[in-house]
């Protein structure tokens, strides 16, 4: 039928809730061992497609195999082999750390002495070792995090799913979840993960799709999206609030292309220095000027016309 | 995974959050029954017997003794069903993490079932111990009361967490208690006949799987039971424990696998 290292397969895949259309016929695959991005804003479908993926939602309509198997008829089979990380963590606060891991590796059916040996392992791996006998809740959100995701590993998966796994957290938890999650790539786990951040996306992406109203805008890898949307340099300028709406015109030209934001006018051009030359030129005093590559939150403005995080 | 093992971990899940309390259950579970009996069934059974002479040809005790059993099993079941599965529906999401897993929303069920069952099964021993202790049921058949007892609080376990698995906050549940629980643990038939109420409610009792539990787990106790009243007693919280669990696995599945 297609590739048969494709781990995932969608064709038309489409989720509807009553007449909101959540995932609008949407095609892509997953090959063993790539880290593979959903990039979207909220209620662009990352959530719902990622939950038919884990063979929790049913599909409406569409072609979606998982290891080649219908979630809808071997959903159990499937889930043995899928690790999740909902967006929310759904951690037991009732038990302890490890007793967390201990009652899911049940759920895995594997036995209690395997269960413990593997807890332990997992605790070492995302630093909760100290932790294994407090009670959830008193862990601070970065560690909930790294626990759900320590969840996820106990039956060993194939495929690692994770929405959202960085979202609320501060830079350093980030961090630390970006390099476990770096690390299960480097043993051959195959990520796939939504995002709203695109540095998470850049960070961690073999390549990834760009989500908007539930369809797929853009797929490609970091680089390739950057290169194909975006302009080698982005100049970010700020003027003070009153003078940004009358600017229509006076920019024209400098860039190959302008978005004009609530709070600042972004040039595309592939010589930002040039560009501010320019703009001085022209007798414009802008508060700040600054020069920076571009980015996924670039590549996403040019094909929506919005910002990736609002 | 077998049909058994995903319902066997499910059931795991609520031991290794009971083993927390279990000290104070249990306690709970001997206390409450020791003082009703000794308040209700011996210092106000001691009025009924001097003015009337016992209930239905038995000391008011006898009478009491067993159908409080089964509406304490009834009370197990409304709880078990209510805010622990509401939890772990919306507030916890602890089923979401186990759907994530090869356990299935009828594992879920069977597991909450089975866990309720045991649950009821230590309230029922606890009550059929201290009942024992007031001289009440000296029978083999007697013993029969904690099954019957079960049965007739697996009736609210599935009916109830059906409507539970339509929530979507608590207030409802306290609803439950005070138009359904309530008035069938004062008036199904648990502190007087059922033939003592009004004639439209007499209907309405029988209509409903506690007097019917009550009857069964009294019958047995009293050994004044015949098999055909037996079966017909039995077969109501059966066929409301049926129904509940078809009405609330169609109900979970729209929740849980949207």
């Amino acid at each position: 039928m297609s590739d048969p290292h494709s781990l995932i397969l969608a064709r038309q895949l489409t989720k509807r809730f009553g007449d909101l259309t959540a995932v609008d016929g949407i095609d892509f695959e997953v090959a063993k061992g790539e880290a593979f991005g959903f990039l979207g804003p909220n209620g662009a479908g990352k959530t719902s497609t990622m939950r038919m993926i884990g063979g929790v939602s049913p599909v409406t309509s569409g072609l979606l195999t998982i290891f080649g198997l219908d979630p809808a008829r071997h959903g159990p089979t499937i889930r043995a082999r899928l690790g999740v990380v909902p967006q929310a963590d759904t951690l037991d606060l009732e038990l302890t750390v490890r007793e967390n891991l201990m009652i899911y590796s049940r759920y895995f059916d594997l036995s209690w002495r395997e269960g413990a040996r593997r807890a332990d392992e997992l605790l070492e791996f995302v630093q909760l070792k100290e932790r294994s006998r407090d009670k959830v809740d008193e862990l601070s959100g970065g560690m909930k995090r790294r626990l759900t995701i320590a969840r996820a590993l106990i039956n060993s998966p194939e495929l690692l799913l994770l929405d959202e796994p960085t979202t609320g957290l501060d830079p350093q938890a980030r961090h630390l979840v970006w390099d476990r999650l770096y690390r299960l790539k480097q043993r051959g786990v195959t990520l796939v993960l939504t995002t709203h951040y695109m540095d998470e996306a850049e960070q961690l992406c073999d390549r990834l799709v760009v989500l908007d109203k539930a369809r797929i805008a853009a797929e490609g890898s970091p680089r390739e999206l950057i290169d194909r949307y975006s302009t080698r340099e982005v100049l970010e300028l700020r003027f003070p609030i009153d003078e940004q709406p009358s600017l229509d015109g006076k920019l024209n030209d400098i860039a190959e292309r302008i978005e004009v934001l609530p709070d600042r006018v972004l040039l595309y051009t592939s010589d930002g220095d040039e560009a501010i030359a320019a703009v001085r030129k022209r007798g414009l005093q802008p508060e700040t000027a600054l020069v920076r590559r571009s980015t996924l939150e670039d590549v996403f403005l040019r094909l929506t016309g919005r910002s990736l995080v609002d | 995974m077998s049909l058994m093992a995903g319902t066997l971990h499910v059931v795991e899940y609520n031991a290794l959050v009971f083993r927390r309390i279990w000290r104070g259950s249990i306690a709970v579970s001997f206390f409450t029954p020791l003082f009703f009996l000794a308040a209700m069934g011996v210092g106000l059974g001691g009025l009924v017997n001097r003015s009337s002479g016992g209930v239905n040809g038995v000391p008011y005790l006898d009478f009491l003794a067993p159908g409080l059993i089964a509406a304490a099993c009834m009370q197990t079941a409304a709880i078990e069903a209510t805010y622990p599965i509401l939890a772990k529906i919306m507030w916890d999401k602890t089923y979401e993490a186990a759907l994530a897993t090869p356990v299935t929303i009828p594992d879920l069920i069977r597991g909450e079932v089975v866990w309720t069952t045991i649950r009821m099964f230590i309230v029922a021993a606890m009550f059929w111990i201290v009942m024992y202790l007031f001289g009440v049921g000296h029978s083999l058949e007697a013993l029969l009361a904690i099954p019957a007892s079960v049965l007739t609080g697996l009736a609210f376990s599935s009916t109830i967490m059906a409507f539970t698995a339509t929530r979507r906050n608590d207030s409802g549940f306290a609803a439950i208690n005070r138009f359904v629980i309530i008035p069938l643990y004062l008036l199904g038939g648990t502190f007087f006949p059922i033939a003592k109420l009004p004639l439209a409610l007499q209907a309405l009792a029988w209509a409903t799987p506690l007097a019917h539990g009550v009857a069964l787990t009294r019958g047995v106790v009293l050994g004044n039971i015949n098999a055909p009243e037996a079966a017909l007693h039995a077969l109501v919280p059966l066929a409301y424990f049926a129904g509940g669990l078809l009405i609330a696995r169609a109900l979970l599945v729209k929740r849980l696998a949207k």
